[in-house]
């Protein structure tokens, strides 16, 4: 059934949640780590486990498949709250600190490429 | 007239989620359009829309001075709950349906590399640029550094450093400056730096590590990379907010001595 794909990666989600909130609460950090995370290796890993059960084209797996075909769709939406206006309005502090952290990011990811296609 | 547009507007309000549905779909539809007929599909159709989503945000704090965009405006509420951290994460968590455990075994190494090289070097752009302005307090240049990490690294490291309001809006205003350009440019910039494969999508998670930036971003070069993306993202904060206000503002402290 369509929903027992959506109950189990749920349950992923929260599992995952909880035991980022725990991580997080463990080293004294005021912030989820890796929640997302582990919900997503747990999910990989029961997908390749029960791998009959679980496919795109088994009734649980559509049900999983459909929140994967709305993620362009949310991130829209994610895209539409996002505070524009601080960042637009903000200053030369901030548009500088934000665009040269972003902008030396992306110099240094062929660099990284490169060294990790040599080990 | 005015009575049927007040209906409508009641049954908008009300049905909040269903509005942002219908919306966003006008959204994506209208991008693939202009897509297809302006850049021949060059520009992906959900790049578009995704800077549609962004430029409606503008628009809508500027009409309410609020901070969630589009969001704000009681007719659009729904863009709230469909775009929140809640179905966000449920989103993106469902991509890795399909993704191969076998990639990340390849590359973790990579991730965890692009990790501990990424949070260092944003926070090190946003101090040297705080410096630059003026800013000659520790505790200011590890907020400022800490927010060019994300927009919550920041505010998080203000607050356990004492920081004063303004210098935390300031921090959460270089995040989201931050967030908005990779949302916008990682689409444009994706094939000079050969992001079109799960390796290079869990580097660049690693160092970009904002959340919202990175699942935007990703989505619109690739939604299959998204998870390999996110994976390491969802750890950028965590290390962020571990290490900003204690290892990097002893540095900071240090060598203003």
């Amino acid at each position: 059934m369509i929903v027992y794909g959506v109950a189990l990666f749920s349950a992923c989600l929260l599992i995952g949640l909880i035991a980022g909130d725990a991580l997080g609460a463990l080293i004294g950090v005021k912030a989820n780590v890796g929640g997302v995370g582990i919900s997503m290796l747990l999910l990989i890993v029961l997908a390749e486990r029960f791998k009959n059960e679980l496919n795109l084209e088994s009734a649980s797996g559509r049900g999983i498949g459909f929140w994967s075909a709305m993620y362009i769709p949310v991130v829209v939406a994610m895209a539409a709250q996002q505070n524009v206006l601080a960042a637009v309005s903000s200053g030369a502090v901030a548009i500088l600190a934000g665009s040269g952290a972003v902008i030396l990011s992306f110099a240094l990811i062929p660099l990284i490429n490169k060294m990790n296609k040599k080990s | 007239m005015d009575n049927f547009l007040e209906i409508s507007g009641q049954v908008f309000a009300k049905n909040g989620l269903i509005t942002a549905f219908t919306l966003v779909g006008l959204i994506i539809c209208l991008s693939y359009y202009l897509s297809n007929r302006f850049t021949k599909g060059r520009l992906h159709g959900s790049a578009i829309a995704i800077s549609i989503g962004l430029l409606l945000a503008y628009l809508g704090g500027v009409k309410t001075g609020g901070q969630k965009g589009l969001a704000d405006i009681p007719l659009f509420a729904g863009i709230g709950l469909m775009g929140g951290s809640m179905l966000i994460n449920l989103a993106i968590v469902s991509t890795a349906f399909g993704a191969g455990l076998d990639e990340f075994r390849k590359s973790g190494l990579a991730g965890i590399l692009s990790l501990s090289l990424g949070v260092p070097i944003s926070f090190v752009v946003g101090a040297l640029i705080a410096f630059s302005f003026g800013y000659s307090d520790p505790v200011d240049i590890t907020t400022i550094g800490a927010g060019a990490v994300t927009y919550i690294v920041g505010p998080v490291t203000g607050i356990a450093l004492g920081a004063n309001s303004e210098i935390i809006t300031l921090s959460i205003a270089a995040g989201l400056v931050k967030a908005i350009l990779v949302m916008l440019s990682t689409p444009l910039i994706a094939p000079y730096i050969g992001l079109n494969n799960p390796q290079t999508a869990i580097i660049f998670g690693g160092m970009m590590g904002t959340n919202s930036g990175v699942a935007a971003g990703l989505g619109a070069v690739d939604p299959k990379l998204v998870p390999y993306g996110a994976m390491p993202a969802t750890f950028y904060t965590g290390l962020g907010c571990l290490v900003a206000p204690s290892v990097f503002f002893l540095i900071v402290k240090w060598l203003m001595l």
